[in-house]
């Protein structure tokens, strides 16, 4: 893994929220969903940087900020030292790019893999000529790994591995510096996940790419990333770097988070936390720490005031962090 | 043998069947379908060569041999196979130059509809949620109303004549289609594939007709087959009203309203349009039922 971090981040993003407003009923008030309530990151180049939580803390909404298909509710974006508006979308594009969960849904069925790979550049390089393009998708088929042959298949002759190369050749077609990785693996066979994993480390030694690597599962982030933010209902409550967080966490649901992770050592004594309650409503803002209700440190302070991110190297949001 | 035959040729033309021989291969499973599509095609064939087709000119009147029975029943004429009507036409013409007024019918309804639906369909399957809302309360209205009888409104606007039919027809059908593109359009919306399109910077009317409407066709094509047949069917109701089709045209419908009143004196004179329309109408179904079995993922057994 890359340790080279060039000095200004390439992705930075202050105070990122956005909300969706939820009609509950006809004649009701329309009720505000926190999907992200307030998130701060730098991703550097060649790095990655993990998102981690439990479904619905905001992971994917976070993707699709980044990735410019949704506009933030609040906050700033910068990407490549520049402030990212809906009016600069378009030249944006070509930096960022995703990669999604299921590679069943993410490959147009009726188009052919060569007309996938070029589709980004006819739409982003309309100048370039048919036979630049097609030399570009056949060399970026043999970067991820597939042969000259598939470029005339159609997308349901392959396996779901095999889609997933194709995504990933897609999403580099023009040659962007921060890929989006929204849960690439989780659909995928555990021996297939590896060479997905592998494929990815290897591209980013070669190409200084920076991954933001959205995840669940914390036995994948530990062998990939190098920064990791742990999210819970909306907020970061945790960041750290891989090593520190998987050694030593510091927040109670980050902890709770890393003991569910199944161990492959039968010897190793388990100690899981098993966490009482729900995850509360989105759309009930409550005054104090959202973890609250389930944690068991929790104290009246807790309830009545929200805890802010605090520390240098890793930080966390909690008044009794561990 | 054993399964590792070494890795497969490299060439592009691999066994692999092409999406014609994969329909096919579905298609002849259902007889009725495969026996649908040879009758269509009689009656294609007879649409597009009439003139050459039909031993006589579908408007000449042989005086001197009118209301013969078909040539196998007593006082039949094999110059006259099928017999002839109250004017002394044949009917044998008639019924094969009515073929192309009933194909260009059902060609031009399907056509008419399904372009303006998928493109209404499509525009309001994109829209913010106002005018989405706006188009298919349209289209609820137009469907609340019995199809015949809107057309039979609009063509008594129009004033009857085949093509204000044909407009008319197309009009009533035009809400299938639209509920049909937008539903499918709907569904396709929500994958992956359509929002890897937008983050690739596609615009939106690349992202609508490349990207999605495509993926959106099979239910369409099944669509226009069979309301192929009902346009063939609601002309030939117009036409039997006297809103359609205006005599001498050899139109099935309109042939079988002249001919009403010799129902009992001479049956050949309307129980062969009838037959030409059950046929007709009967393989273009069963043809459709194939065709739906054949494109539909959902139907299909793999």
């Amino acid at each position: 893994m890359s340790t080279q971090t060039s000095t200004d981040p390439i992705v930075s993003a202050r105070g990122l929220e956005r909300f969706y407003e939820v009609k509950d009923g006809f004649l009701s008030k329309p009720k505000t969903v926190r999907a992200l309530a307030g998130v701060d990151f730098d991703l550097y180049a060649g790095q990655t940087l993990a998102v981690v939580g439990e479904s619905g803390c905001g992971k994917s909404t976070l993707a699709r900020l980044v990735t410019m298909i949704e506009e933030p509710t609040a906050g700033s974006l910068s990407i490549d030292g520049k402030p990212v508006a809906p009016s600069d979308w378009a030249s944006l594009r070509k930096s960022v790019q995703i990669v999604f969960q299921n590679p069943y849904g993410s490959l147009n069925p009726r188009q052919k893999i060569g007309t996938i790979l070029m589709e980004p550049l006819v739409i982003n390089r309309p100048d370039s000529t048919a036979v630049e393009r097609e030399a570009k998708a056949r060399e970026m088929l043999d970067l991820v790994g597939l042969r000259p042959e598939h470029f005339d298949r159609y997308p349901h002759m392959f396996s779901g591995g095999q889609r997933q190369r194709i995504a990933i050749a897609r999403a580099l077609m023009l040659d962007p510096k921060i890929l989006v990785l929204d849960e690439p693996v989780s659909a995928l066979d555990v021996s297939i996940q590896s060479q997905i994993l592998n494929l990815l480390v290897d591209l980013q030694d070669r190409m200084g790419l920076a991954y933001l690597f959205i995840s669940h599962d914390l036995s994948v982030v530990r062998h990939f990333c190098d920064e990791v933010i742990v999210m819970y209902l909306g907020r970061a409550v945790e960041r750290a770097s891989k090593d520190d967080l998987f050694a030593h966490p510091r927040h109670p649901y980050a902890k709770a988070l890393l003991s569910t992770t199944p161990k492959a050592d039968p010897e190793a004594k388990r100690e899981r936390i098993q966490l009482e309650g729900e995850l509360p409503s989105p759309m009930d803002n409550l005054p104090g720490c959202a973890f609250a209700p389930r944690c068991w440190l929790a104290t009246e302070e807790c309830r009545a005031q929200r805890p802010e991110l605090q520390g240098e190297t890793s930080q966390v949001a909690c008044f009794h962090p561990l | 043998m054993t399964e590792t035959t070494a890795s497969p040729a490299p060439s592009a033309s691999e066994a692999r069947p092409g999406p014609f021989r994969e329909f096919w291969f579905y298609f002849r499973e259902n007889r009725g379908a495969v026996m649908g599509l040879w009758v269509f095609a009689v009656f294609v064939i007879c649409a597009a060569f009439s003139p050459w087709l039909s031993p006589y000119d579908p408007t000449e009147q042989f005086r001197e041999h009118i209301l013969k029975p078909p040539a196998w029943q007593e006082g039949g004429d094999w110059a006259f196979p099928l017999g002839t009507d109250p004017l002394g036409r044949d009917m044998l013409s008639r019924l094969i130059s009515g073929a192309r007024y009933s194909f260009i019918v059902g060609v031009v309804v399907v056509s008419v509809a399904a372009s303006g639906g998928i493109i209404i369909g499509l525009l309001s399957g994109f829209a913010p949620k106002w005018a989405d809302s706006l188009v298919m309360r349209v289209m609820d209205i137009i469907l609340a109303f019995p199809s015949l009888l809107l057309a039979l409104v609009l063509v008594a606007i129009l004033g009857p004549s085949l093509i204000n039919a044909i407009i008319a027809i197309a009009i009533v059908f035009q809400p299938h289609y639209v509920r049909l593109t937008r539903a499918s359009v709907l569904g396709e919306l929500q994958k992956d594939y359509v929002t890897s399109a937008r983050v690739a910077g596609a615009s939106l009317p690349r992202l609508m007709f490349v990207t999605v409407l495509p993926n959106c066709l099979a239910p369409i094509i099944v669509q226009g087959a069979l309301s192929f047949s009902t346009a063939i069917l609601d002309a030939a109701a117009l036409g039997f009203l006297g809103m359609g089709a205006q005599p001498p045209t050899p139109e099935w419908g309109t042939m079988l309203a002249e001919a009403r009143e010799f129902i009992l004196r001479a049956w050949w004179v309307v129980t062969f349009p009838g037959l030409a329309i059950l046929v007709t109408v009967l393989a273009i179904n069963l043809m459709g039922d194939g065709l739906r079995d054949a494109l539909d993922p959902k139907l299909k057994r793999s």
